[in-house]
C-alpha cells in the first residue's frame, strides 16, 4: 500500500467526520431543526473517502441527493455545510440549495443533485472542460444504483468513452433505489459489467473497504489523467439508515440488515492500521474527538447563524437580468 | 475564411455562421457541439469543408477552421450532450450546443429545467453557466407535430434561462453574439423557414443587446407585436393595412425572456390598441402573458380588447392544408387588426 501516515490520517479523519456529521444531522432532523428532508451517507463513508483521496484539489466531483459525504471528502467547510442544511444565510449556498443541492464549485464540488441521474452529463461537461483547456483535471461522478437505470447514465458513459473524457463513474450500489431492490431494478448483478458495452474498464470493489476503493480510484484517475478515458467503478455498499430520514425501512430483509450491521469501514480501518502498528488506538481516538468537536462546532455555527433576508428570494437567478 | 468588415446582404444562416466564427476566433473557450454540427466525424474520405455543418448548414466550414476539438459532433444523446454543455459551462468553457429541433427538448429537459437553469440559484450565486443552446422552432416545412413546434413560452417559463428569437439576419448575428457572450444560459430560437431569408448585416463585430425589443415600423393606430417569423408577418400585415388607411406600429420582440415590457407599454400608450401574433400554442403562452401584462400595467390606455393571433391548442398537423390553417399568417393578422380597430372606444 502506497499511503503515507498523513494520507491515512486524513482518510480516517474524513470517514469519522462524515459519520459524525451524518449522525448529528440525524438527531437535529429528528428534533425538527432541519427543514425539508435529508438522505444520510452512513455506511458509505469509505467510497467518498477512497475516491476523493485519489483526487487533487482542482479535480471536480458530481454528487447525489445523498451528498454530504462527498462534500466533506472533497474538502467543503463543515460549518457552511451544516448552515446550508439548516437553511441559513451563512450556508454554502446562502440557504438556497439545502441538503439536496449543496455545492461548493470553488472546491470542485459541482453539487449534490436532487435528480437521480442528474450528475453524469454534468461530469462529461467537466471532463470536456479539462480536455479543451488542457488542465489535466479529472471528474469523479458519484451516483447510486438507482441512477444506473437512467438514460443519462448510459448516454454519458458512451459520450465519455467516444470523447475519451477524464471521468470516473462511481456507482454506489447500496442495494436499493429508494425501497426497490437492485435485484429487481437491474437486470444484471454487477453494474460494472456494463462498462464492457461502452468499451471502458469496469471494476467491482467492496465499498466498505476504503483501501480497495482508493486503490481502484487511483488506477482510474491515472488512466483518466493520462488521456486514456473514463472508467466505471462499482462500489458494493450498504446504507445503514433509510432512503431518507423518517423512512421505516420495512423493505430491508434480514440478510441485508445483518450484513449491513457487520459492515463498518471505520471499525475495519481501525483494526487494520492498529494491527500493523501504523497508528495506536489512542491516536485514532484523538482524531475521533477532533472530528466530533468539529461537527459540534458546525452545529453551533448553523444554529446561531442568521436566516436569509427575504429579499434574497429573487437574487442569484441570473448574472444579469434587467 | 475572411469575414467582411462592411455591411452586405446575407442570409440568416450566413449571419449566424459569421457570429459563431468571429466569437470562436476571439475566445478559445468557446466550443460548439451537436448532432452533425461538423458532420461526418471520422469519415476518412470527407474533407472538413465538405461536411454538413448541421442539418441546415448553419455551422458549415467551422470545423475546417477550428478543428474537431472545438467543433464536436455528438451521438444522438441530447440528455448527455446538452447536460455536458451545461457542465462544461459551469467549469469554465463557453459552449454553444445545438438542439436540432426544439421538440427534442423532450429528450434533454432535465439538463435545462433542473440543471442549467437552476445551478446558479441553488448554489447561492456561486456558479455561472454561460451556455448558448441554439434550437429550431416553427412550422411551415410540413415537418408535423414533433419537428415544427414553437416552444419559447416553455423555455421562458423557466427562471434562470434567457430566451431569444430574432426575425432578420442582422439581429440573428447581433443577438447570437450577445447570447454567446452572455454569462447566463440562453436559448436561441431559429425559425426553420427563415434560414435563407436575406438582409443587410453589419460586417465585423455586431452585438444586439438581449432584452430589448425593436420598433420595426412606427405607427399610430394599433400596435402589432410579433417575434421571430410572426414579426415578419406583422410587418407584411402592416403594409396591407397601410393601403387601407390603418397605420400600424410593429414591435419585433426579439427577446422573450427578459421581456421588454417598457417598449410594449410605450407603444400601447401611443396607439391604444394591441394585436399580438404568436406561433406558439395559446394556453399559458407568450400572447396571453403579454395580454395579461398590458391589462395589468396599461389597461387605462386600451381602447379595445387585446387581439391575439396564435396557433390553436393542438399539435402542428402534417397535411399542408391543415398546417396552413394552423399557422398565423399576415391575412389572419389583418383580419384581427380590423376587428380590434372596429371595436367601440
Amino acid at each position: 500500500m502506497n499511503l503515507s501516515q498523513d494520507q491515512l490520517r486524513s482518510m480516517y479523519r474524513t470517514m469519522v467526520s462524515i459519520r459524525n456529521f451524518e449522525e448529528t444531522v440525524k438527531q437535529a432532523f429528528a428534533k425538527g431543526h432541519i427543514p425539508g428532508f435529508v438522505h444520510l451517507y452512513v455506511g458509505e463513508e469509505a467510497i467518498a473517502t477512497g475516491v476523493c483521496s485519489a483526487l487533487r484539489a482542482s479535480d471536480t466531483i458530481t454528487s447525489t441527493h445523498r451528498g454530504h459525504g462527498h462534500c466533506i471528502a472533497k474538502g467543503c467547510d463543515m460549518n457552511s455545510m451544516m448552515a446550508e442544511i439548516y437553511g441559513k444565510a451563512t450556508g454554502l449556498c446562502k440557504g438556497k440549495g439545502g441538503s439536496m443541492h449543496i455545492a461548493d464549485v470553488g472546491k470542485g464540488m459541482l453539487g449534490a443533485n436532487g435528480i437521480v441521474g442528474g450528475g453524469p452529463p454534468l461530469a462529461c461537461g467537466a471532463g470536456l472542460t479539462s480536455v479543451v483547456t488542457g488542465s489535466g483535471d479529472v471528474c469523479a461522478c458519484f451516483f447510486g444504483d438507482g441512477a444506473c437505470e437512467q438514460g443519462t447514465f448510459h448516454e454519458s458513459a458512451n459520450l465519455a468513452a467516444i470523447w475519451n473524457l477524464p471521468v470516473i463513474f462511481v456507482a454506489e450500489n447500496n442495494g436499493y433505489a429508494q425501497s426497490t431492490p437492485a435485484s429487481y431494478h437491474c437486470a444484471i448483478e454487477n453494474i460494472a459489467e456494463r462498462a464492457a458495452s461502452y468499451g471502458i474498464p469496469g471494476a467491482v470493489v467492496d465499498g466498505s473497504d476504503v483501501f480497495a476503493v482508493h486503490e481502484a480510484a487511483v488506477e482510474a484517475v491515472k488512466r483518466a489523467r493520462a488521456g486514456q478515458g473514463p472508467s466505471l467503478l462499482e462500489c458494493k455498499t450498504y446504507r445503514h439508515h433509510g432512503h431518507f430520514e423518517g423512512d421505516q425501512q420495512t423493505y430491508k430483509d434480514d440478510l441485508y440488515k445483518s450484513v449491513s450491521q457487520g459492515k463498518d469501514s471505520i471499525r475495519d480501518f481501525r483494526a487494520l492500521v492498529t494491527e500493523h502498528g501504523w497508528f495506536t488506538s489512542e491516536e485514532l481516538d484523538a482524531i475521533d474527538r477532533e472530528a466530533r468537536q468539529a461537527v459540534e462546532e458546525a452545529l453551533a455555527y448553523a444554529e446561531s447563524s442568521p436566516l436569509p433576508a427575504v429579499e434574497e428570494v429573487t437574487s442569484d437567478v441570473y448574472v444579469s437580468y434587467p | 475564411m475572411a469575414v467582411a468588415t462592411a455591411a452586405r446582404t446575407i442570409t440568416i444562416a450566413e449571419a449566424l455562421n459569421e457570429s459563431i466564427r468571429l466569437e470562436m476566433r476571439a475566445d478559445p473557450k468557446i466550443v460548439i457541439m451537436g448532432e452533425d454540427i461538423a458532420g461526418g466525424a471520422q469519415v476518412e474520405h470527407l474533407e472538413d469543408d465538405e461536411a454538413w455543418g448541421g442539418v441546415m448548414g448553419v455551422t458549415k466550414g467551422l470545423v475546417h477552421e477550428f478543428g474537431r476539438e472545438r467543433v464536436l459532433d455528438t451521438p444522438i444523446s441530447e440528455a448527455a450532450f446538452i447536460g455536458a454543455a451545461v457542465g462544461a459551462a459551469a467549469t469554465g468553457l463557453r459552449p454553444i450546443a445545438e438542439l436540432m429541433f426544439c421538440g427534442f427538448l423532450g429528450s434533454c429537459l432535465d439538463s435545462l429545467l433542473n440543471q442549467g437553469s437552476k445551478l446558479r440559484y441553488m448554489f447561492g450565486g456561486k456558479a455561472t453557466v454561460p451556455v448558448t443552446i441554439r434550437t429550431m422552432i416553427g412550422g411551415g416545412f410540413r415537418a408535423a407535430a414533433q419537428h415544427a413546434q414553437t416552444l419559447y413560452p416553455m423555455f421562458a417559463n423557466i427562471p434562470g434561462l434567457k430566451v431569444v428569437a430574432p426575425s432578420n439576419a442582422a439581429d440573428a448575428k447581433g443577438l447570437l453574439t450577445a447570447s454567446i457572450r452572455d454569462d447566463d444560459p440562453v436559448i436561441f430560437c431559429e425559425h426553420i423557414t427563415m434560414y435563407t431569408l436575406k438582409g443587410e448585416v453589419p460586417g465585423g463585430e455586431h452585438v444586439v443587446p438581449i432584452g430589448k425589443a425593436a420598433v420595426a415600423r412606427p405607427g399610430s393606430d394599433v400596435t402589432l407585436l410579433g417575434v421571430s417569423l410572426t414579426a415578419v408577418h406583422a410587418l407584411n400585415a402592416a403594409k396591407t393595412l397601410a393601403e387601407e388607411g390603418i397605420d400600424a406600429e410593429v414591435i419585433d420582440l426579439r427577446t422573450v425572456s427578459p421581456l421588454d415590457e417598457e417598449t410594449i407599454l410605450e407603444s400601447v400608450q401611443k396607439t391604444g390598441r394591441l394585436v399580438i401574433v404568436d406561433e406558439a400554442n395559446p394556453l399559458c403562452g407568450l400572447a396571453s402573458h403579454i395580454a395579461g401584462m398590458v391589462a395589468s400595467r396599461g389597461f387605462h390606455w386600451l381602447r379595445a380588447p387585446v387581439g391575439m393571433v396564435t396557433a390553436p391548442h393542438s399539435p402542428v398537423p402534417f397535411s399542408p392544408v391543415l398546417e396552413d390553417a394552423y399557422l398565423p399568417n399576415p391575412k389572419k393578422v389583418v383580419a384581427a387588426v380590423k376587428e380590434t380597430c372596429s371595436s367601440a372606444s
